[in-house]
């Protein structure tokens, strides 16, 4: 096949997900068409709101600084501390220089810690003032309390958010997800492919489909389970097909579940059989709460693709999916009989 | 048909359940002739394997008559007399290739559970938690047996149940352990428990050339069993400072190889067995590695620990500078039983090893919870027990 000599698909190996900018397009060829219905997230959006973040702490800070400098009588009394306004002061000024620092630069993890040290300070300081007289002990709680949750604040907003690449969300539509999974099979890349192009295989091991007819070459039309029992369908479009290498589909506009992704197959390293690499963007029927349903019945989509890779590379390697179901066992217990997780059905 | 379900902690009861059927091409069923309780069973009986769920069939140990095949089962005919192994393995993923077959990729049906607890899953295991897939154990009058090519070993007619049984589990573990130690002419291997595992252990210990094995237990019937049938010197831990004895007895270096065929739940004596057992009742930590531990701050600098007992999860206060700073190797696994069971075989044949050697309990399945209560509890001096589910 012509296809090892191709170079492209080498270079889409495991470890992009470190480098979130240089993601590999799932098209190749030079032709990158807008992604369905649903937008890419811009590497930069995420960044928008870090220096909202930043910005807002910066503020906040001061405010606090000039409260302190200019009335720490009167912040003494609201807070419950003894009367101390040089201290104060001293920690308005200290608010102050974190605030102008966070303000040149607001994404700088150094400035945000500088407020949780300075947190840490506030938090030792109420601690002393506890035991000295003239102090409010209840007023001295309450601002405790206050104190202890600007202080996890400022530690979320100082640690950088970590990447989860099998599943995030899309920017702009409320519980829509892009997926990413991949799976090793023990069997070549073309054999792979050409399962995977007969799509009315499909519910042989997509756990929640239950019929997929083929309406043309490239069209199918669509079954599945939803959440909680419902049913729903679309059709379907492939809209790239690179033989024993890619397949790209999305759904057509109207159907219950807006879903496009691709799946590719790539040579596993060392002749190790094949990587197929499936990345689905999908937007369930009612949203963030249609989301955070299908999670709690246990039919969050990372899951079942997971799931369905898992299945599909039983049904290449050795010709039959794994189960229990419908095995014998003794009485079961009204728990497993509810939360079946694991337990046959 | 009757099996031996689990309800709880201390709880298995023979039960009448619908018999077994055929539920992909591939699978055979089964009919039991003999079925051992093992070590490890003693683990799900406690309640310290997570994923068990009432009316779970228990059992990993079993051999019988094939009475039903499948429609793509060809290696296998009905009437073969086999040896079924514990780890059931599909036979054609990567690792089945390199014959690791208990961590086969396919055969896990509850993969993603076994992954949230181990970061990848392993094989299925008959009658061994959801964790490692659910499926019914073979401690009953049939067993659905998957992938029926690649597993059961056929087994000839004229050798008796009680010599080729334990080729499903515990005499290819016992080998395997010793196996992993690097064994050379003059070697000193020290096993930590004188049960079923650590009995054959030693032997095969000997067998791959080793020149003393030292066994570890409390109960006066094992250390006996390790002397006379074993051919070991041995320690009581409750009697005698086990690290002191092993510098004493090899020139202050340390046995050469160490095993540990006692696992996540082991006794011990003194301050730090108190703190263990308290945390492991508590769920503070999902295994009591006393034995463990023991072993890698005695093996000789550059020694191989062997670890063929069962640990589910986390453990507390593993001594991992003696390993790094001590170069030792640490080989452990679940047994890849489809790997030993033919040259096992034959070393049994050849009258190398006795496995019937361990059997103290002969029983009917009816008496399976008898069974296990007196193999927990080394009540009637209990090694072994092997139901005889026909009888």
């Amino acid at each position: 096949m012509e296809k090892s000599t191709q170079q492209p698909s080498r270079r889409t190996r495991a470890g992009y997900w470190q480098y979130p900018d240089t993601a590999p397009e799932i098209r190749e060829h030079g032709r990158l068409k807008p992604y369905g219905e649903l937008t890419r997230p811009s590497p930069l959006a995420g960044t928008r709101g870090n220096v909202q973040v930043g910005t807002a702490l910066a503020w906040f800070s001061i405010g606090v600084g000039i409260a302190h400098l200019l009335a720490p009588r009167a912040i003494a009394r609201a807070s419950g501390l003894p009367n101390w306004p040089l201290l104060l002061r001293a920690i308005g000024v200290r608010e102050l220089a974190c605030g102008i620092g966070l303000l040149s630069r607001p994404t700088s993890g150094a400035w945000r810690w500088s407020r949780v040290a300075g947190d840490a300070m506030d938090l030792t300081l109420l601690g002393v003032a506890a035991f000295t007289p003239g102090s409010r002990p209840r007023r001295l709680a309450a601002t405790a309390t206050a104190l202890a949750g600007v202080t996890a604040l400022d530690m979320s907003a100082g640690t950088q958010r970590r990447r989860t690449p099998s599943r995030q969300m899309l920017a702009g539509w409320p519980g829509a997800q892009r997926v990413n999974k991949s799976i090793t099979i023990n069997r070549p890349a073309d054999e792979c492919y050409r399962f995977w192009r007969h799509v009315e295989s499909f519910p042989t091991f997509m756990d929640n489909i239950e019929s997929v007819k083929a309406i043309d070459e490239r069209r199918s039309h669509w079954r599945a389970k939803g959440p909680a029992g419902s049913k729903l369908e679309w059709d379907s479009e492939i809209t790239e097909d690179m033989p024993g290498q890619l397949l790209e589909w999305r759904s057509a506009p109207g159907g219950d579940v807006d879903n496009s992704g691709s799946v590719r197959f790539v040579d596993a390293a060392g002749g190790r059989g094949t990587v197929v690499q499936v990345q689905m963007d999908y937007r369930p029927p009612a949203g963030k709460a249609g989301a955070l349903i299908a999670k709690v019945f246990g039919e969050d989509p990372a899951q079942q693709v997971e799931k369905d890779l898992r299945r599909f590379k039983q049904l290449m390697e050795t010709g039959e999916i794994a189960t229990t179901e419908g095995q014998s066992h003794g009485p079961r217990s009204l728990k497993a009989r509810l939360f079946n997780k694991g337990v046959e059905k | 048909m009757k099996a031996t379900c689990w309800h709880g902690v201390n709880d298995v009861r023979v039960e009448q359940v619908p018999d077994p059927r055929i539920l992909n091409p591939g699978d055979a069923i089964v009919k039991i002739s003999s079925t051992a309780i093992c070590g490890s069973d003693l683990h799900l009986y406690d309640g310290y394997v997570p994923t068990m769920e009432a009316g779970d069939i228990l059992g990993h140990e079993f051999m019988g008559e094939v009475v039903e095949i499948g429609s793509k089962v060809s290696r296998l005919k009905v009437g073969d007399r086999v040896v079924v192994p514990f780890p059931i393995a599909c036979g054609h993923c990567f690792f089945c290739e390199q014959k690791l077959f208990s961590v086969c990729e396919n055969s896990n049906p509850n993969a993603h559970l076994a992954e949230k607890m181990w970061g990848h899953s392993p094989a299925g295991i008959f009658g061994y938690s959801h964790l490692t897939g659910g499926y019914a154990g073979g401690q009953a009058e049939y067993a659905r047996v998957p992938y029926a090519d690649v597993g059961p070993l056929v087994v000839p007619p004229d050798l008796a149940d009680d010599k080729v049984l334990f080729l499903s589990d515990i005499l290819p573990t016992g080998y395997m352990a010793a196996e992993a130690c690097d064994i050379v002419p003059g070697a000193v291997v020290a096993v930590w428990g004188c049960g079923p595992v650590g009995q054959f252990a030693m032997q095969s210990a000997y067998l791959l050339g080793a020149e003393r094995v030292i066994g570890i237990d409390r109960f006066p019937e094992r250390l006996d069993m390790a002397r006379d049938r074993s051919r070991a010197e041995t320690i009581n831990y409750e009697l005698v400072d086990v690290p002191d004895a092993l510098r004493q007895m090899t020139g202050g270096r340390g046995p050469d190889a160490c095993i540990d065929a006692v696992g996540m739940e082991a006794h011990g004596v003194g301050v730090a067995y108190a703190y263990d057992r308290i945390k492991h009742v508590m769920r503070m930590e999902s295994d009591r590695p006393t034995a463990l531990r023991e072993a890698l701050m005695t093996c000789r600098n550059g020694g191989v620990v062997s670890v063929p007992g069962v640990y589910g999860g986390l453990s507390d206060k593993i001594p991992f500078g003696a390993v790094m700073n001590r170069s030792l190797t640490i080989r452990t696994g679940q047994t890849h039983v489809q790997r030993y069971m033919q040259p096992l075989l034959e070393r049994v044949v050849r009258g190398e090893i006795d496995p019937t050697c361990i059997i103290t309990h002969h029983m009917a399945l009816d008496e399976a919870p008898r069974g296990y209560d007196i193999f927990k509890n080394k009540q009637e001096q209990c090694v072994k027990v092997v139901l005889h589910p026909q009888h």
